[in-house]
């Protein structure tokens, strides 16, 4: 065999084990899926039914007695942490892209933004032990209570604002951890702006920051939106910090920001240990259908990352 | 530019203008300036969290770290975390050995073959692969390896899952340091009648080694940190690995921290506040060594 032959054999393990995982868990959790069929995603209510009683027969699966799975409120609490994490991620990223690439002196430019890409090696598990310990103690006594009494009139801010562990802190902790991939994406993509298009704005007579805010920062917002795309996916997938802060809520849904919530990947490791106990399976294949259902939605998400990053002529993105 | 407006012509209503336009002008000096303190803002709040975050486990760790820590195993909430470190060194290395292989091949290929269909469909699975949620691919371990092959939680499980999550980055960095391998050197070597496997491995990758390390330290660091995927694969033990592939669980650090942090006693706080100094300090070691390694190579930026 040719030496690319052999190569093109290794190198297929890759494309063949995301296949695999694709398929073993469309097939593993099959069963699940025709059992749950649609009200999977359109209710909500996660009950194993009644573990004593003796399994019977349901579209064709066996099920115990009173088991429904809607997993409605797991993907409200994926998707409004996710918002929630954007909302503050974007601008602090774009802000601190714009102050790395254009305010800092090119000598110091390189260790700041190495601590910026510290940020993004710290382990997920670190950052939900930071929210655990720290931040959900600090925003559950002082911050919140003054929030909901200050802003108690706006919609979805009033309320009971719990005991620190929910929705907000979820988000915020999701935040963190995204800011240094959009910051530093956009602050690469910056500084290979062209010199000439700021020197042309500074002859039109414009201030420095109005060049950068009008003229480089629209010449990059392709990739901003890319790589905005892309922290919608790690956020959508993020386990550990989540699961660590955002109080794993069952069966309801958020009645405002301060609540707490669970998303799909933090549920999967909540509930494996319960799911074991239903003998007929099904609770643990329905759980692998919320592990289907996630990886579809960041599938969808990532591809439609890669496209508007590799349009923008961004060919390798940080990973 | 002031100079040529004030030689103008001065006709009636040219004061009323010109106070216009030093307003104008002063309204736009003021939004630059709240611009660029907005950014520095941004920056700012992103380095206190970084600095919080990092001083919280570095003293809360440090004052954590006793002997016992190194030397005793887990008993129950307290005790060390002798076995932990093992486990998370030895699921690395396991991980490593089993991506290291693939992940460079496929990035050798998708650099070398680049216009090809198949180094495209790499790229793009590779990209893709990065964005699943480690929890799903940990979900995978478990459906297959654990139930499915009857593994239990065992070592292999947990070595298979990380190293399906390691290798589109080790892939992308190998892709990455092969495409800045001068194109002129390969094909001198091909004019002297060196065919493709030669050139790849006799020219193309000894100059792209230090990327090619550098994108393994990192998928190390990767193994070090990871959490989701080896709760589903590796299981928890309070023992010594006992030399099993299959059959018996391992501990690991990350674990640790999770569970031990939810615990009502101190001795399995402090454990907690250990291991993360632990962790925190092997993956900002290994980050910070892998980027000395780029930097000087290319002379930084």
């Amino acid at each position: 065999m040719s030496f690319r032959r052999v190569l093109a054999v290794f190198a297929a393990v890759l494309p063949a084990s995301l296949i695999a995982v694709r398929l073993f868990l469309a097939v593993y959790s099959w069963p699940a899926v025709r059992f749950n069929g649609l009200g999977f995603i359109t209710s909500t209510s996660w009950n194993l039914g009644n573990t004593y009683g003796s399994p019977i027969v349901r579209n064709g699966v066996q099920v115990l007695p009173g088991a429904h799975y809607g997993i409605l409120f797991l993907i409200a609490g994926t998707l409004l942490s996710t918002l929630i994490a954007l909302v503050i991620a974007v601008p602090i990223g774009v802000g601190a892209a714009i102050f790395l690439a254009e305010a800092v002196p090119a000598r110091f430019r390189m260790w700041l933004s190495f601590f910026v890409e510290l940020l993004a090696a710290v382990p997920s598990v670190v950052f939900g032990l930071w929210g655990y310990a720290v931040l959900v103690p600090l925003l559950g006594h002082y911050v919140f209570p003054v929030m909901g009494r200050v802003l108690g009139f706006v919609p979805f801010l009033g309320g009971s604002t719990g005991s620190g562990s929910g929705l907000l802190t979820a988000g915020i902790v999701l935040s963190l951890m995204i800011v240094p991939l959009i910051a530093a994406t956009l602050r690469d993509a910056i500084l290979a702006e062209p010199m000439v298009v700021r020197e042309s704005a500074a002859a039109l007579g414009v201030t420095r920051f109005e060049a950068v805010w009008k003229v480089v920062l629209p010449g990059v917002r392709k990739i901003l939106i890319g790589v905005t795309i892309l922290a919608t996916g790690r956020a959508l997938g993020e386990t550990m910090a989540v699961l660590m802060v955002s109080g794993n809520a069952l069966n309801y849904l958020p009645p405002n920001i301060y609540s707490p919530i669970s998303t799909m990947a933090a549920f999967i490791v909540s509930q494996l240990d319960s799911a074991l106990q239903d003998p007929t399976g099904l609770a643990v294949r329905s759980l692998a259908e919320v592990a289907l259902v996630l990886s579809v939605i960041s599938l969808g998400v990532n591809t439609l990352a890669r496209l508007v990053l590799y349009r923008a002529g961004l060919k390798a993105a940080r990973v | 530019m002031s100079g040529v407006m004030a030689s103008g012509g001065m006709g009636a209503g040219e004061p009323a203008r010109e106070a216009a336009r030093l307003l104008r002008m002063r309204r736009r000096r003021t939004w630059s300036v709240a611009g660029w303190g907005l950014c520095a803002i941004g920056f700012g709040l992103l380095g206190i969290a970084m600095g919080w975050i990092l001083l919280m486990v570095l003293l809360r760790g440090f004052s954590a770290l006793t002997p016992t820590v190194f030397l005793e195993v887990t008993q129950g909430t307290g005790g060390g975390l002798l076995n932990a470190i093992e486990g998370t060194l030895v699921i690395g290395v396991g991980s490593m050995i089993l991506a290291v292989p693939f992940g460079v091949a496929a990035g050798l290929y998708a650099a070398q073959f680049s216009h090809t269909l198949f180094a495209r469909a790499i790229r793009f699975m590779a990209d893709v692969l990065v964005g699943v949620p480690s929890i799903v691919l940990g979900y995978f371990g478990y459906v297959t390896m654990v139930e499915g092959l009857g593994w239990k939680f065992s070592l292999a499980a947990a070595c298979i899952t990380i190293a399906i999550l390691c290798l589109p980055y080790i892939c992308r960095t190998t892709e990455l340091a092969l495409s800045q391998v001068p194109a002129a050197m390969q094909e001198a070597a091909f004019a002297l009648g060196a065919g493709e496997g030669l050139v790849a491995w006799r020219i193309a990758l000894p100059v792209a080694m230090p990327g090619v390390v550098t994108g393994i330290l990192l998928a190390f660091a990767i193994s070090v940190g990871e959490t989701a995927p080896l709760i589903y694969t590796a299981g928890w033990s309070s023992y010594m690995w006992n030399g099993q592939l299959v059959g018996s669980p391992v501990g690991y650090l990350t674990y640790a921290i999770w569970a031990f942090i939810n615990e009502p006693f101190a001795s399995a706080n402090a454990l907690a506040y250990a291991a993360a100094f632990l962790v925190t300090f092997i993956v900002l070691l290994i980050s910070v060594t892998a980027r000395l390694v780029l930097l000087r190579r290319q002379g930084g930026r």
